[in-house]
């Protein structure tokens, strides 16, 4: 028994396939495992990774900046607007986002939005580079 | 050396070539944007399908559904109108329907007392109401061709802000909805509250009986899925309209393709005609011409020839000419 799991924004459907297990981050509820048989769950994520571990030691990760997970039947989908698949992230962009992120939180260290973009682009990185 | 006419008639056929030429490139290039936005249209529905579906899950679930965007206010009185057009003309009634369907709905509110917000994207609807001294609440130009997620997010924001905040009652959407290549179809339909979708869910659905786990709580997860449900739906209507947009200019282009061809043909005729006219009456005039000459033959004094002769021409010179011989 797998999991059938699909990543789908508004753009398309960016990724399709088995896993063994899933893991997400949620809003509340941190890190998520779902494994076959999982009750009905929906979730929202919190910027952090999703991973999807495919069968044969394959694994695929997946940078979620805001969206949804809905677990039913076996079936996950993770619903996102903001979503890179690892092997789309560009490192070089990220890191500029990342080092224009701490800048901005130098200059004013209680900006909300300068830390959530360094986030994202931390989380991009960690993606990207596995 | 051509006649007046047939120069005149020359320069048009050229230019109505030259027309055709640029009609015919851009209703293949229209063709092809139909096909791409179509593309991306079927593209965008998973996501609009799995969001619906987990709003459907959550209400089935029994949770309050209870939230900002889904109140309908007990009186309306004011209502925002969304207009998609397009930046660029040349593409038939695509605009002027939804802009007239817009304004007729509009006005026969505005009789009835209910205030009006109006939010146009493209150009077109823009400038039309602008001339006619519309209010405007916001314009968005350079999205409708080829709108992206981001467009679809800053616009729907927008409105959410609008409504939420109290200002407006009630949001309407016109739009050009993407039946088929050969069918396109102005739709005016309200945008905010959500109704309609919450009593479709409350009515129950095949996952009813699977009690969901919600994380932080429905409420929450509510909150954070109409907003994005909101996006989805616009997103959906800018990329149908956009392409409604690029059928419609094909349909436009090639029937401007085909009227360039028949003017030609037609032209072509005129043409033809025109040379013949001019040949024929040359032909006419060498004619009577040459009439003309052989009934004069008869009066040496009327040929040209004779007309030429030094005697008539110099009278001085023949007299010298005579008396010549009595020099010698």
């Amino acid at each position: 028994m797998t999991l059938q799991v699909e990543l789908v924004s508004p753009e398309g459907i960016l990724f399709a396939g088995e896993a063994d297990m899933v893991i997400a981050r949620t809003v509340g509820g941190g890190d998520i495992a779902f494994l076959t048989g999982h009750v009905p769950f929906v979730g929202t994520l919190a910027t952090g990774l999703v991973k999807i571990l495919q069968p044969g030691n394959q694994s695929q990760l997946i940078a979620a900046h805001r969206g949804f997970v809905s677990v039913s039947n076996d079936r996950v989908s993770i619903l996102s607007d903001v979503a890179e698949l690892s092997g789309d992230i560009d490192i070089a962009r990220a890191e500029a986002a990342k080092a224009r992120a701490e800048e901005e939180l130098r200059a004013h260290s209680d900006d909300d939005e300068a830390r959530a973009s360094l986030r994202r682009a931390e989380v991009r990185l960690q993606a990207a580079r596995g | 050396m051509p006649g007046a006419q047939e120069r005149i008639l020359r320069r048009r056929i050229n230019s109505v070539k030259a027309t055709k030429k640029i009609t015919r490139a851009m209703e293949l290039i229209a063709a092809s944007r139909v096909v791409r936005a179509q593309q991306r249209a079927n593209a965008s529905r998973p996501y609009a399908r799995q969001i619906t579906k987990v709003i459907e899950d959550l209400a089935a679930s029994g949770a309050s559904v209870d939230h900002p965007l889904l109140r309908e206010a007990e009186q309306v009185r004011k209502i925002a109108y969304v207009v998609l057009t397009s930046d660029r003309g040349l593409a038939g009634a695509y605009n002027s329907s939804v802009i007239r369907a817009t304004e007729r709905e509009l006005q026969a509110n505005q009789l009835a007392g209910v205030d009006y917000e109006l939010i146009t994207v493209g150009r077109k609807a823009a400038g039309y109401f602008r001339f006619r001294n519309y209010r405007l609440a916001a314009t968005y130009e350079g999205i409708s061709d080829k709108p992206t997620y981001e467009n679809a997010r800053e616009v729907a924001e927008f409105i959410t802000n609008l409504f939420e905040s109290g200002g407006v009652d009630k949001v309407i959407l016109a739009y050009t909805e993407f039946i088929s290549i050969a069918s396109q179809k102005v739709t005016v339909r309200t945008f905010l509250p959500l109704v309609p979708e919450a009593t479709i869910a409350e009515a129950g659905s095949a996952g009813a009986a699977a009690a969901y786990e919600f994380e932080p709580s429905p409420e929450a997860v509510l909150a954070a899925l109409l907003p994005r449900y909101v996006e989805a739906r616009l997103f959906a209507a800018l990329l149908d309209a956009a392409a409604s947009e690029h059928a419609n200019r094909q349909r436009a282009m090639k029937s401007a393709t085909d009227n360039a061809e028949d003017m030609i043909v037609r032209l072509g005729r005129q043409l033809n005609r025109a040379r013949q006219d001019a040949i024929t009456t040359e032909i006419m005039e060498i004619v009577a011409g040459a009439e003309g000459l052989k009934g004069s033959q008869g009066d040496d004094e009327d040929l040209l020839l004779d007309r030429l002769d030094p005697i008539h021409l110099f009278p001085q010179h023949q007299e010298q000419q005579h008396s010549a011989p009595g020099h010698v």
